[in-house]
Formats: structure tokens, sequence, C-alpha cells
């Protein structure tokens, strides 16, 4: 009996440390290259140009992040940022809030058809250019507001508010009408408050797909003053090229000034996320499991 | 609701009803309104892939083709460099990309839990936060000939010389999909590791008793527990095989890997927003979502059989 324990124990142990040390590797290889874009942004257009480092700069400076600051259509574009996904995810998730309440309610009439158009919207789309030919004859072609009214609706999120709003107990509501109230105010007053976790785990996950989102602005703007900064950052990366592309074993300089501008710009348009990644990370394993559980 | 009263009675009854709700139904029909405008406009706006469209018609006026949009693709040259590189990117993705979650959730969940186990999980989940945008910039100062990759590959005795393989067009379809892989797969395994948390924990015991190795234990208790969420996600990602990342094309694609670098949704964006060719890039748009719903339904068809005969979607 105890030489099993023993053996037990001895392949216990192996199995641990080499998944300790596969892990660590695993780890090494997401840290690392970040690390190294942040180092890097905190170099030197000297120190970038001869490279030759990884962990840590041989000539840390801050003229990247003084020429991005100095640049205002980069200024510009952090406003369009905020503005579009802080508009962006309060009326999308009040919008799906509004339509999974209604849903939640079996008794509302034709909701059958309603459910199967959801559905529907889930598998099949008309793609990119019929879509694009319905903003433009919409008007909303370079108009902030393309970033806010085609992003209002998502079943997905109705489906996950709907089952959220259900399992709130009926009594509550039927309290409620007793009292006189109409279904939009038990909605306001109870449902809203009621599902914030619910909520919160759809406005985060909306938030950075917003912040993130990059195709709307390419393929529906053109006016500068609209662009994000995931767009400026784009102009930024594709300019850059076609300088590298163009001085291949010519003037370094201004690649590497090219460079250390786009290796900022990356780290100041990354940090709203990570700076809210704590509280993201809080919701949004709860949120996967809710978008898993489907009926 | 009920089939045996007469039509104009149910109709009757719907009007009534309808009536008295109408304060929930308020809720409902802006959703409605906008399903109608922004999703079944756009699907019958599909039509224009059978239509002769240009800048001057409507969706309307546009006369009819038929399929001559469809005969032209498949004479197309581009269009099949697209779909080589396409499926070729794809491929790779799912024969890599699929298991490395897997793999990745099972030893995670090894763990005996405590700190380092959420630092591995916290670290893991970070890339998919950042969008492909931010990543193509990190990866072209990574690949540049000062830049991380060639240094450690030159202290390694690797290369002697800086080379910037973005530009190496033989290297892009391994840069995509390596670059995917190191994005997603620490949140792969996030709904892995949900699913892993319900394995009821006396069959461990009972292997243990039985003497059965750690990799014995995943091979026949972890593993089959997760066969019905694997079958799901391969479903998935089986028909999401023609339409790969377009946001990654469209920053990593550059003049130098354009030809195994294209795909086709980059293709349909290239043929519709650059060149306005509209119906044509709409039928190969079509095309490729019609492709898509038959990988679905076949691979659902393929696992049901696998799963005895239950069908996962």
């Amino acid at each position: 009996m105890n030489r099993t324990v023993a053996k037990e124990d001895l392949d216990s142990r192996i199995f641990n440390t080499i998944n300790i040390i596969l892990l660590c590797i695993c780890t090494v290889i997401i840290v690392v290259p970040l690390w190294n874009v942040v180092i890097s942004s905190l170099s030197s257009g000297k120190a970038l140009a001869e490279g030759g480092f990884i962990f840590w700069s041989t000539d840390f400076s801050l003229e990247n992040y003084r020429a991005v600051f100095n640049d205002e259509t980069i200024g510009l574009a952090f406003l369009v940022s905020i503005a579009k996904t802080f508009i962006g995810v309060i009326t999308h998730v009040f919008f799906c809030a509004m339509i999974g309440y209604g849903l939640s309610k079996k008794y509302i009439r034709g909701r059958k058809l309603y459910v199967a158009m959801g559905v529907i919207t889930m598998f099949f789309s008309g793609g990119m250019i019929p879509t694009y030919l319905l903003i433009k004859s919409l008007g909303l072609l370079n108009s902030f507001w393309v970033y806010i009214i085609p992003a209002l609706f998502s079943y997905y999120d109705v489906v996950i508010l709907m089952n959220f709003f259900r399992n709130v107990p009926d009594s509550l509501e039927e309290s409620a009408k007793i009292d006189g109230a109409g279904d939009w105010r038990i909605f306001l007053k109870i449902f809203i408050p009621l599902s914030m976790p619910a909520m919160a785990t759809i406005a985060l996950f909306n938030g950075v797909g917003q912040w993130n989102d990059f195709m709307t602005t390419k393929l529906y703007i053109t006016d500068q003053a609209l662009y994000p900064l995931q767009m400026k950052l784009y102009e930024i990366i594709v300019q850059s090229q076609t300088q590298s592309m163009q001085n291949i074993g010519g003037s370094a300089i201004i690649e590497t000034t090219t460079k250390g501008v786009q290796l900022a710009t990356i780290v100041i348009t990354t940090l709203p996320i990570v700076v809210m990644y704590p509280i993201l990370q809080r919701y949004f394993i709860s949120g996967m499991m809710m978008g898993a559980v489907k009926e | 609701m009920n089939s045996k009263k007469p039509m104009g009675q149910r109709v009757k009854e719907f009007v009534i009803d309808y009536k008295r709700q109408w304060e929930i139904q308020s809720m409902v029909i802006p959703g409605i309104i906008f399903m109608i405008i922004f999703c079944f406009i756009p699907i019958y706006g599909l039509t224009i892939a059978f239509k002769s469209y240009t800048v001057i018609d409507t969706l309307d006026s546009a006369p009819w083709v038929g399929l001559d949009n469809f005969r032209i693709i498949l004479s197309d040259k581009y269009f099949w460099d697209a779909v080589v590189n396409t499926l070729g990117i794809s491929f790779l993705k799912l024969a890599i990309g699929f298991v490395i979650p897997i793999i990745l959730s099972v030893m995670i969940y090894e763990l005996s839990g405590g700190r380092f186990k959420k630092i591995v999980q916290t670290i893991s989940y970070l890339p998919h936060f950042l969008s492909w945008i931010v990543l193509g910039g990190m990866l072209i100062a990574w690949f540049s000939s000062s830049g991380m990759f060639n240094e450690i590959l030159l202290n390694l005795g690797i290369i002697s010389k800086p080379v910037n393989i973005l530009l190496d067009a033989n290297k892009y379809w391994w840069i995509a999909t390596l670059s995917d892989i190191w994005k997603e797969a620490g949140w792969g395994t996030i709904l892995y590791l949900a699913i892993m948390s319900k394995i009821d924990p006396t069959y461990y015991e009972a292997a243990k008793i039985d003497g059965a190795s750690r990799m014995r234990q995943i091979w026949n208790i972890t593993l089959p527990n997760m066969k019905p969420i694997i079958s799901l996600n391969l479903i998935l990602t089986v028909s999401g095989l023609l339409g790969s990342n377009l946001d990654q094309t469209l920053v990593l694609m550059n003049s130098q890997n354009r030809a195994k670098a294209e795909v086709i949704n980059s293709y349909v964006y290239r043929m519709g927003m650059t060149q306005g060719d509209f119906s044509y890039a709409t039928a190969v748009g079509l095309g490729v979502s019609i492709v898509s719903v038959i990988l679905l339904i076949s691979a659902n068809k393929v696992s049901s059989k696998l799963n005895d005969n239950q069908s996962v979607l």
C-alpha cells in the first residue's frame, strides 16, 4: 500500500513540475513581447534605430510621447474614441435591455415571430456591400451616429438579458402592478436596478468592442475629424510601412521616429483597456457562462 | 393560438390583446424596426449579386444579369488566390489553434489553485482585449530589423543578419496563424475551464484509488467530459473557416506579402470599397455565406453521428 502511494506521489510531482514549467513558458511568451513594446515606446530614436535590447532600453526618453501629445489630431481621436464608447455602451445596453424585457414576458403577442426574426439575424446578414449601401442611403456616411445607431442592437445580448430578467421573481412584478405601476415603470424602477450585474457584463464587452472597433471607420468615415484612436493608429502604421519600404537601406531616422510615435500611440490606445482590465476580469467569466447557457 | 376559432375572431382577439399590451409592446417595437432596417434590408440587398449595379443605379433600377457575376468569379485568378490563402490560413488556425486552448485549459485546471493559477489566467486572457490594429502595430515593431525578434534570433545564433519576416510572403500564413493563437488561446480556455469545474470530483478520487496516473486521468476523465463542448466549438469554428479575420489582414498585408496574405474578406473589401465593383463583391460575399452555411450543417451532421446521434446545435 505504501509503495503505491509513493509511486503516485512521484508521478504527481513530475507532472506538476513539468506543468508549471510549461505554463511559465506560456506566460513569458505573452508578457515579454508586451513588455518590449512598453520599453521600446519609452526609448529614444537612437536606441530604436540601433535595437539590441529586449527587456531594458539602452537610452530612455519621453520624446515619442511628446510627439504624440503634440499632435492635436491624436487628442481629438482620443475624444472621439471616448465619446463613441461611452454613448455607444449606454445606448446599446438600454436598447437591448428594453427589448429583452419585452421578450422575457411569455404572454406578449407576436413573441414567436420576434424571436424567429432575432435568430435569423444571428445567422444571416447581407454582408459588407449591401450594409454599406444601406448606411449610405440612410445618410450615415461621415456622421458620428454611424458609430452608435448600427451598433444599438445585438440579439445575442438580448438573449442574455432576457434570460436574466426571467430569473427575477414574478411576485415583485405582481405587487408593483397591484400598486398601479405600468410596464415601463416596473422595467425602469425594478428590473434595471436588479439586473446591474448582467448589464455591466454586456456593457464591458460592448465597451471593449467599441473601443477596439476599426472597420466602422474604415468603411463609413472619410472625415479625419471623426477618426477614433484605432483609425489614427492604423494610419500611422500604414504610413510607417510605406516609408520603410521606400527607405530600405535609406534614412533610418524618419523610420525610427514614426516607429517611436507608432509605439507610443499603441501604448496610449491600449492603456484604457489595461486600466479597466481588473474590473473587466471580475465580470467576463460569468458573462461567458451566461452567453454559453442558452435556452 | 387556438386554431379552431374562425380567422376573424382570432384577428380581433389579437388586436384586443395587442392594445391591452401596448406598453410592453412599445418596448419591443424599436427592436423590430431595427431588425427590419439593419438586418433584413441588407439581406434583400443581396439581390445586387444578380444585377449589374453601378454608382448611378439604385437597388431597383439596376438591370438583372442572372448568374453572370458568379461566372466571372469562377474565372478570376485573384479570387482563387484569395480562396487558397483563406483555406491555408484557416486550416493552420484550425489544426493548431483549436487544440492549444484545450491543452492549455487542462494544464491550468491541473494546477492546484492559488496565486500562480490566477496569475497565469490573468495574463493569458489579456491579449484578447488588444485590437488587431494594436497587435498589428506591435507585430510590425517586433519584426522590424532592429526589433525584438531579430534581436532574439541574432543572440541565439539562428540568423546572422536581421531580416523582416513580415516582408517574406512565404512566412505570412505562419505569422497570421501564430499571432492569432497568441491573441486568442488564453481566452479560449475560459469556457473549457468553466465546464471542467463542473466535473464530479469523485471520478478523480476513484481513479486515484485505482492507481491511474495524472495523464491517464486527463485522458479518461477530463477529456471525455469535455467532448460535447469541444464538438460545439469545432462546429462553430468550421462554419467560420471562410470568414477569416479582416482586421488582421488589413493591418498585416503589405505590397511584398500580398500574394499570400489576401483572404476572401479583404478581397471583397478591395473589390467593393476600393474599386467600386459592388455587384461583384456582393456575389463573392454571398457565395462565401452559402458555403459557410453548408459547412455548418455538414459539421453538425458529422458531429451528431460521432456523438451518438445527439445533435449539438
